[in-house]
This record gives structure tokens, C-alpha cells and sequence, in this order.
């Protein structure tokens, strides 16, 4: 049985091995944990109280029938009504909300004479799965919203099936192609990956190796160091940008509508973010291998979080208001809205925001973190 | 232990390129420096002795700024060891233990490297004269990692000597060189020496430490010896016998233990009897069987000296 017995002994060291190496140990446990609790909790597929604008030219209590059986679905949730057609766009465009719904003039008496008259729906199709459920459900709603109120006289009108004529459009992506989608965020999701991980472990080597105490005996300042770090890193960025986006527009033909130079802005704001969260992470990192737990434990969430694998509006508030901390939830919305929506620098400024204050904090703990000593 | 007549003390505060009193760090609840007073004057070679993990690296890191201490106070080279350490590293060339130089880098890359953060100017010439001195003008597009250990260390040199500092600290240069090369860069650090350099060497080595001009003996991160070499032997009072023969073998376990033989060690095939008081030494030893073992007093080497430092050491600091 000695063959058990030196099993045993290599078994016995790698438990000790494994309980002392606290960041592996953290992450089977913590891995599981997030795992469970983004798909558990926060990822819904079937997203519902998504915002919606109104925009009445007519009003009656059919027109009230169906905007409370809009709300009563639980798949639309009114957010008031828009002063024009155009403020109802911007509010598309700048992705406040999901759905515009506008009763035209004459809408009542229209239905009432039996001529089925247009109600329109516009959807941001930006991201096909988020509004698909909900615009499956609108003919169903609208058609039982409107059924008590269509009595005695007007009962025929509810044999008519529907009585109105349902215009939807998909604003955005009319056809619902879901590379639309998916290709403008892979930029953002490959750019979280590379940059914090290079960053990172660039750093880390050099704690590792030595270098880092002799780079230090030298009298560079730290921000030199971390400038002069950094900065090849954005040229990667910047080329791995080049790629995705040529590849969108050449291979998977999605379009690009918006200004280059906010695209570019944003880029850059995202890049810096990422950059500032793997100094960070290197500061921290006492390993090339713990900077690498610590890029996948950032890289998780804010994957799952940020609206690139699941709308992010079918997640419940707290998942929300996590996935605003990340920068790729920012970064999405501009690269999609700017691509897709042709959306312009103001309609982006909410996003824009988030993301400089996510930069400034990062660079200050990193900087915090960095010191020109051992110490 | 320090003695003060030895210290530095009539020299002026010019003349010093270390001076630094109660230099103290802290690692947690570790106190890994402890209260080290070092006056050391320029253009001299030091040595810094002690056993693993008393304190040498984390006090020379201090000193040249990449740590700060806890408590303490000093100049290096003239600038105040906590405020200026930029000008300290501007004018400090640092060797680390391990080599710390890019070991993806060639060569001629790691010399530009340094020579362009220190604002050399020239540095092309300084670097093709650095290769030309070091004999590497034929491999400077080696990678630097693929060197022996002895060129790692002399490039290494070459590297921090490169920006002309007026001061040198260097952590265990030698450890795992061979001999030869052990000797060649000893020459060169008294070459660098006659220039006016100040060099701080440590070292495990005893005979490195004879190459010293003085030596800073440092234990459990308390200062225990600062001096010449004769002076610390001299001022150990420390007495040492020397016992020769074919009855030595059996000696050590006999001796070990008994009253006046503090230390006993072998030295090739003798044996030093060491300890603090002559008299009890002399009774133990008269008291031997000496029909095989022949039996001499002599002066203790500087060996013989730093264990009887150290356990005075891990005395006093289990005492406290």
C-alpha cells in the first residue's frame, strides 16, 4: 500500500498549498457564489417594466383603456408623456426609453366608425431580445384593453380582428439582427479583457521578477512610470478597436451611422478606464497569477452586468445599479447608439459622465496604491 | 556593542557620506531594524555583515530611499534620507541581491535603458564605452537572461555604475559567483574606490569582508560591531584555542555544553574553542586528556568573532 501512502502525502501538501493561497481559494469559493447569484437573481431573458414614452394626439377613454393595459401587462412601464414626436425620438435615441407610443389624431373617432386606424409603436430594436417579448404581447394587450370599451353598438368592432391597426417599428435594427447587437459590444467586451489583463500582469511581472525594485532605485516618479506603462497599452487598444470595427462594417455588415468622433471619445474614455482598472489591480497583485484571478473576478460581473449577454433592463434594480458602476455598461450604450442610433454627444453625456468619474476614482486608488517605495 | 570611540564622531557632517541615528523599521510587529546608528565616512569601502535576515537588505533599502523608515533620522551623501530621496537615487547607484535588470531585454538594450532614465547625455558613447569596458561589445545583442551568473552580475555594475554615482550599494554582489569572478569584481569595486567612490558592500563572506576598509556587523536588526576588522577581534574579548590532532573528532560533542567553551567550531581539521572568559577556558582545557590533541591559544578570526556577536545577540533580544 505505499503507493497510497505517497498519494496521501502529495494530496496532504496540495490542501495545505491550496488553503494558503487565499485569492484561488476566494475564487472557488466566490466563482459559484457571483455565478449563482447573476444567473439566480439578477439575469432575466424576459425583461418587463420597460420604459415607455407616450405621445397623444387624441385622448378618450379608449385611449386611456389601452394605455392602463399597456402598464397592466407589466411589459411597458409609462414614464410620462412626450411634448413633441421629436422629443419622443430623442428619448429613443439617447436610450431613455425602450418605447414610444403614439395615438394619432382622430384615433377615437376613427375606431369607433370601425376603420381600424394606426397606432404606433416605436421600439429600440438596438438590442432585438430586450424588446422582442414585449412587442409579441402589444396586439393581445391592446385588443383586451380595448374590449370593454368597445359595448353595445360598437360590440361588432370586437369580431374585427384587431380593431386597430398595430404599426410597430423597429427602430434602430428593423430587422432584428442580433449581430447588430452583439458585434459593437464584443468591442467592449474585448477590450475589458485584454486591456485590464495586459496592464495587470505587465505590472505584476516586474514586481515579480525584481525589476520593479530596481525601477524604483532609479529616479523615475511614479506617474512616469505609470504614464510610460500605459500608454503602448492604448496603442494595442486602439488597434484592437480598428479590427472590431472593420470587421463590423466589412464582415458582419453592421452599420455605422453616428459620428466617428464620438466613437472615438468614447473609445478613448473606455480604454483609460480599463487601463486605470488593471494599475490598479497590479498594485494589489502579488503574482502575475493573482493579477489574472483578479481581471477574471472584474471581468465576470461586469460581462453579465453591463447588458452585453442579457438586456440589461430585464435585470431587477440592484443588478441595475451594480452594472452603472461598470464602465462597459457605459461603453455599450455608446458604441451601440452611436453605430446604430447615430445618437449625438448630449443624448451620450449620461454615460460619458459615469465613466470620467470611474476613471478618476481608479487612477486615484491607483495612484494611492502606487508608491515609489518597497513599503 | 557599537563602540563609540570607534564612531566617527570627530568628522565633520561633510565628510560623511552616511550619518544616519536610530534608523528603525517595522514590518508589522517585527522589528526587522532596529535603532542603527551608521557614521560612515566617503571614499571608504564598508562592509555590512550579518546573518540571513538581519536587517542588511531592508537597510540599505532605506537608505537609498526605497523604503521609509519607521523612525530615524540621516543623511545619505549629504541629503536627508527621508525627504530627498529623489536626489539620493539620482546620485546612488543601487545593486539589488537578485538581478534585477530586464532579463528580456539585450544587453546594449538595459545599458540605453538606464542611461536614458538618468538623462545621461551621450549615452550612446556611454553605453558603447561601458560594452568596451565590460568586454560585451561582441554580445550586446544577448538577451541579458541568457548570461551566467557571473556576467549577470557584472553588467549588473556596469548598469548602476553607469550614471558616475558617488556612492555604491551593493546587496550580497557575490553571492553563488565563482572565486575567480568573486576576485575580478572586488578589484573593481577598489578600482571604483580609488576614484572616490563610497561603497557599501554586504556580504556572508568572511574574506570579502577583510578586503574592507571597515566593516558594520548587524544582528536581529540591531548594529553589534562597527569597525576595522583588528579593531571589532580586538574588541570582542573573545579568547580562542585551537586544538589539533587525531583525538579532535570526539572533541566537539565532549566540549559542547561545558562551562567556558561558548563556541565551538571546525575550521578544516581544527577545532576553535572559543569564549568570553579566558580563565574558564584555560581550567576546561587543562582538564583534557592532551595525549592526541594538541592544544594552542591563538587570536580568534573575524569568524569566530560574529558567531560570538550573534548568539550575544540572540541573547540579548530573548534577555528583552
Amino acid at each position: 500500500m505505499s503507493w497510497l501512502h505517497r498519494i496521501l502525502a502529495i494530496l496532504t501538501k496540495e490542501f495545505i498549498q491550496m488553503r494558503r493561497d487565499r485569492m484561488t481559494f476566494g475564487m472557488m469559493i466566490m466563482v459559484p457564489v457571483i455565478q449563482l447569484t447573476l444567473f439566480g437573481f439578477a439575469i432575466n431573458s424576459d425583461p418587463r417594466h420597460l420604459p415607455t414614452l407616450l405621445y397623444l394626439e387624441d385622448n378618450s377613454s379608449a385611449v386611456r383603456s389601452i394605455v392602463s393595459g399597456l402598464s397592466n401587462s407589466s411589459y411597458f412601464d409609462i414614464k410620462g408623456q412626450a411634448s413633441s414626436a421629436e422629443a419622443g425620438t430623442r428619448a429613443l435615441q439617447s436610450g431613455d426609453v425602450a418605447f414610444v407610443v403614439t395615438v394619432p389624431a382622430g384615433f377615437t373617432r376613427a375606431l369607433l366608425r370601425g376603420d381600424k386606424p394606426d397606432l404606433l409603436i416605436e421600439a429600440d430594436a438596438s438590442d432585438p431580445s430586450a424588446a422582442s417579448n414585449a412587442i409579441g404581447m402589444i396586439d393581445q394587450t391592446v385588443q383586451s384593453a380595448l374590449r370593454p370599451e368597445l359595448k353595445g353598438e360598437w360590440a361588432p368592432l370586437n369580431q374585427t380582428d384587431p380593431p386597430v391597426n398595430i404599426v410597430v417599428h423597429r427602430m434602430y435594427n428593423p430587422e432584428g439582427i442580433s449581430q447588430y447587437n452583439i458585434v459593437p459590444g464584443l468591442l467592449g467586451v474585448i477590450l475589458t479583457m485584454t486591456m485590464i489583463m495586459i496592464t495587470s500582469i505587465a505590472m505584476t511581472r516586474e514586481t515579480e521578477r525584481g525589476n520593479m525594485e530596481n525601477l524604483l532605485a532609479m529616479p523615475a516618479r511614479p506617474w512616469e512610470v505609470m504614464v510610460g506603462k500605459i500608454t503602448p497599452y492604448v496603442g494595442v487598444g486602439l488597434i484592437q478597436t480598428g479590427i472590431v470595427l472593420l470587421a463590423a462594417y466589412y464582415v458582419f455588415h453592421v452599420p455605422f451611422i453616428g459620428s466617428p468622433w464620438i466613437m472615438a471619445l468614447g473609445v478613448g474614455l473606455f480604454i483609460i478606464a480599463n487601463l486605470a482598472v488593471g494599475f490598479t489591480f497590479s498594485t494589489i497583485a502579488r503574482s502575475q497569477m493573482q493579477a489574472m484571478q483578479m481581471t477574471f473576478f472584474f471581468f465576470l460581473p461586469s460581462m453579465m452586468l453591463s447588458g452585453f449577454m442579457f438586456p440589461f433592463r430585464g435585470m431587477p434594480d440592484w443588478a441595475q445599479a451594480i452594472g452603472q458602476i461598470f464602465p462597459l455598461t457605459h461603453f455599450l450604450r455608446i458604441v451601440r447608439s452611436v453605430m446604430l442610433k447615430g445618437s449625438d454627444l448630449t443624448a451620450m453625456w449620461p454615460n460619458i459622465w459615469p465613466m470620467l468619474i470611474f476613471i478618476v476614482v481608479a487612477m486615484t486608488v491607483a495612484m494611492m496604491r502606487y508608491r515609489s517605495t518597497l513599503d | 556593542m557599537a563602540d563609540p570611540d570607534l564612531a566617527q564622531k570627530d568628522l565633520a557632517p561633510k565628510d560623511l557620506a552616511i550619518d544616519v541615528r536610530g534608523l528603525t523599521k517595522r514590518f508589522g510587529k517585527l522589528t526587522v531594524v532596529d535603532q542603527v546608528d551608521i557614521q560612515m565616512p566617503r571614499g571608504q569601502v564598508w562592509g555590512f555583515l550579518g546573518p540571513n535576515g538581519s536587517g542588511k537588505t531592508t537597510t540599505i533599502r532605506m537608505l537609498c530611499g526605497l523604503l521609509k523608515p519607521d523612525a530615524g533620522e540621516g543623511t545619505c551623501l549629504g541629503f536627508d534620507i527621508l525627504k530627498n530621496s529623489r536626489e539620493i537615487k539620482n546620485q546612488v547607484g543601487y545593486m539589488t541581491q537578485k538581478f534585477s535588470y530586464w532579463e528580456d531585454l539585450t544587453i546594449r538594450e538595459n545599458l540605453e535603458f538606464v542611461a536614458n532614465l538618468y538623462e545621461l547625455k551621450n549615452s550612446r558613447q556611454i553605453v558603447d564605452q561601458t560594452l568596451e569596458t565590460l568586454g560585451l561589445t561582441s554580445r550586446q545583442k544577448q538577451l541579458a537572461g541568457t548570461l551566467s551568473g557571473g556576467w549577470k552580475q557584472r553588467l549588473a555594475l556596469a548598469a548602476c555604475t553607469l550614471h558616475s554615482p558617488k556612492m555604491l550599494m551593493l546587496d550580497e554582489p557575490t553571492a553563488g559567483v565563482d572565486p575567480q569572478a568573486r576576485r575580478d569584481f572586488w578589484d573593481q569595486i577598489h578600482r571604483l574606490s580609488a576614484q572616490g567612490l563610497t561603497v557599501l558592500v554586504s556580504t556572508h563572506y568572511m574574506d570579502e569582508a577583510e578586503r574592507c576598509d571597515q566593516i558594520v556587523y548587524i544582528a536581529y536588526g540591531k548594529l553589534m560591531a562597527q569597525g576595522r576588522v583588528d579593531d571589532i577581534i580586538d574588541r570582542s574579548g573573545l579568547y580562542t584555542f585551537v586544538a589539533e590532532g587525531v583525538g579532535v573528532r570526539d572533541l566537539m560533542e565532549r566540549l559542547r555544553g561545558e562551562p567556558g567553551a561558548d563556541h565551538i567550531a571546525y575550521f578544516g581539521n581544527a577545532l576553535h574553542v572559543s569564549g568570553g572568559d579566558l580563565d574558564r577556558l584555560k581550567a576546561l582545557i587543562a582538564g583534557r586528556d592532551k595525549s592526541n590533541v594538541h592544544w594552542q591559544q591563538v587570536r580568534p578570526n573575524l569568524e569566530d568573532v560574529f558567531i560570538h556577536l550573534m548568539t550575544s545577540a540572540v541573547d540579548n533580544s530573548v534577555g528583552v
